[in-house]
């Protein structure tokens, strides 16, 4: 394990010039990280070669002894129909939910913005979905969905939109009805966190790179499209990277309110993870499909990291 | 009277504070950006008062196949009163209290060490840990479910306050944020501290946490509310009833309540009610900390 690997006490220490005379290389600091440090070999670096190594066996949950299968799992997760399609639900999800989750961030950020005399409940009612645990939201989201009786079919007849003797299904409505009832709960639940870091991002903007523009006679369209949106460039990249990670992680929703239904169309991959170690009892087998997920969001994570790192210097 | 007096008169009876703004009269733009976000921000709140409406009218009236309507016309706390009385509500808040206040006191204690030692020292392989512990903000717990599940069992903690909380203590990200805002805090005053015989520890306490206040709330947070509002892990390890936390425990009676949406209704409500008290205190910090973790 690499945390627990001592080097040799050069590099630290030698390239820095005598004069840097703050830190010395020795022992003290490393009493400080330990704690850490053992907390994070155990909890997360040991697992994760753990299920690399799972990923090669036919382990199962029922805790027979397990034995060495070589590349069979991987084998079969790459050929698994029901992987690959919990894979596109996975992405199906992300592509449909990404672009509103950003786009109604900004449109909420830059009213709110605007409107500041009324900040304080803004920012509450936009921001406090998303302290509610995920139970809580997808009662109230059945309850809203609810064929019969639901507040949302309620509305859509009330309003001519929907015959009331043919309610719309939606929880279980296939053809990407499912989907979509699950991705305007997640937009309604999550969005709050995106809106704050534009909001936060707006109010680092200098007010007088806008009067400057006002007096060279731009209008609002313009000053969105040439000062606003270019400054909350590297807001955007991290809202999308932290949304692509989380939606590739994304779980507990479909779960609760599909159940993956109807005919797996809301089947995501951890779900389909999930359904292979915990109830069809393949260890083996869910930690090869773990790591195929965990490699895509390596990728993505490595975008992040990038984002994170360029913001020391 | 003439427009100028008009103003002078009405700014002379308005307090101070609106006075100023008098002169500047509102813009159709602001009328509409006004209007827009108050509306947003009603449709945005629906699905939380729709909720509460319906938990505060008496069973028949809330139930499937009546009319639909806001203001409840016979009051009525029965929901409420029928899951308290059963108490497993009080149990999953005991419990979701108990987990996530480890979670937040050792991610607190662990991160702060680790970000200080390394903003502080130089060590021996310094570089290595700091980068492998970098690596760990690329991945991802949900994808650790299956080996951790049998790691905390063969450590005989499953099912335990243990069991539920210490996987979800590694938090590299937490280190990260707490380092970069440390290494931002000068050294001047540590350097005063050593003169007069000050330990590390003693440094810390007293010169670097004082300053740290917000990031330090902003973690804690951050940490508690993400921890309050896990499931998947909290599902797997917490199969006993007493032993679930509040996300938990509401999804697995969820089915259970069949027609009753007014006890339903009435369990979302407990189960949104103490984050949502929590946030309306910390409001200022909670907005503050989304700035500077997304920022800094």
């Amino acid at each position: 394990m690499t945390v627990k690997t001592e080097a040799p006490p050069v590099p630290a220490a030698m390239t820095r010039p005598p004069q840097a005379n703050a830190k010395k290389t020795s022992w003290t600091g490393l009493w400080f990280v330990l704690p850490f440090a053992a907390f994070y070999a155990l909890f997360l670096v040991y697992p994760t070669f753990l299920g690399l190594y799972y990923s090669f066996t036919d382990k199962s949950l029922t805790g027979r002894a397990a034995s060495w299968i070589g590349l069979e799992n991987w084998a079969e997760a790459f050929g698994d129909e029901r992987a690959w399609a919990a894979l596109k639900n996975t992405a199906v999800f992300t592509l449909w939910s990404t672009p509103i989750l950003v786009i109604l961030a900004i449109v909420f950020a830059l009213l709110v913005h605007r409107a500041r005399k009324m900040g304080w409940f803004l920012r509450m009612a936009f921001f406090a979905p998303f302290v509610v645990p995920v139970s809580v939201v997808t009662m109230v989201w059945t309850w809203i969905y609810q064929p019969d009786g639901g507040l949302l079919n309620h509305y859509l007849q009330l309003f001519g939109i929907q015959d009331a003797s043919t309610p719309q299904i939606w929880l279980q409505g296939e053809n990407g009805i499912a989907m979509w009832s699950v991705v305007i709960t997640t937009v309604w639940w999550t969005l709050g966190f995106n809106f704050l870091l534009y909001l936060a991002a707006l109010q680092t903007i200098d007010p007088n790179v806008y009067e400057a523009s006002s007096i060279d006679g731009a209008n609002w369209w313009q000053q969105l499209r040439s000062i606003t949106l270019p400054l909350l460039n590297r807001t955007t990249a991290m809202v999308i990277t932290l949304q692509l990670i989380a939606s590739l992680r994304i779980f507990d929703q479909m779960y609760i309110m599909t159940g993956g239904g109807p005919n797996r169309e809301t089947e995501v991959a951890i779900h389909y993870i999930y359904i292979a170690g915990f109830e069809g009892f393949r260890i083996g087998y869910a930690s090869a499909l773990s790591y195929v997920l965990f490699v895509l969001i390596l990728v993505v994570s490595v975008f992040q990291f990038r984002l994170f790192s360029r913001k020391e210097d | 009277m003439t427009a100028v007096q008009e103003r002078a008169a009405a700014a002379a009876s308005a307090p101070p504070a609106v006075r100023r703004r008098r002169f500047k009269k509102p813009t159709v733009g602001a009328v509409i950006v006004y209007v827009a976000a108050t509306a947003l921000a009603i449709l945005w709140l629906l699905p939380l008062l729709w909720a509460l409406s319906t938990s505060l009218k008496a069973e028949t009236e809330a139930s499937l196949g009546q009319d639909i309507h806001w203001w409840p016309r016979d009051w009525s706390i029965e929901g409420y009163r029928i899951l308290l009385e059963r108490g497993d509500h009080l149990t999953w808040m005991l419990n979701s209290t108990i987990v996530s206040t480890i979670v937040t006191v050792l991610t607190l204690v662990l991160c702060t060490l680790a970000a200080y030692g390394f903003s502080r020292f130089d060590f021996p392989a310094k570089n290595i840990i700091f980068g492998a512990i970098i690596a760990g903000l690329m991945v991802p717990a949900q994808a650790l479910i299956i080996p951790l599940f049998d790691l905390v069992n063969a450590l005989h903690m499953g099912g335990t306050y243990w069991g539920l909380a210490l996987p979800q203590v590694v938090a590299p990200v937490m280190v990260f944020i707490l380092k970069r805002f440390f290494d931002a805090i000068p050294r001047d005053y540590e350097e005063a501290a050593k003169l007069d015989g000050a330990g590390h520890l003693r440094i810390l306490w007293n010169v670097i946490l004082p300053v740290s206040g917000p990031i330090m709330a902003a973690v804690g947070i951050f940490t508690f509310i993400g921890s309050w509002n896990n499931f998947l892990w909290p599902m797997l390890i917490a199969t006993d009833p007493s032993m679930m936390t509040l996300p938990v425990g509401l999804q697995a009676v969820a089915g259970g309540y069949g027609l009753f949406y007014a006890q339903t209704m009435a369990s979302a409500v407990i189960g949104a009610a103490p984050l949502l008290i929590i946030f309306l205190i910390f409001q200022k910090r909670i907005v503050e900390g989304v700035a500077g973790v997304g920022l800094k």
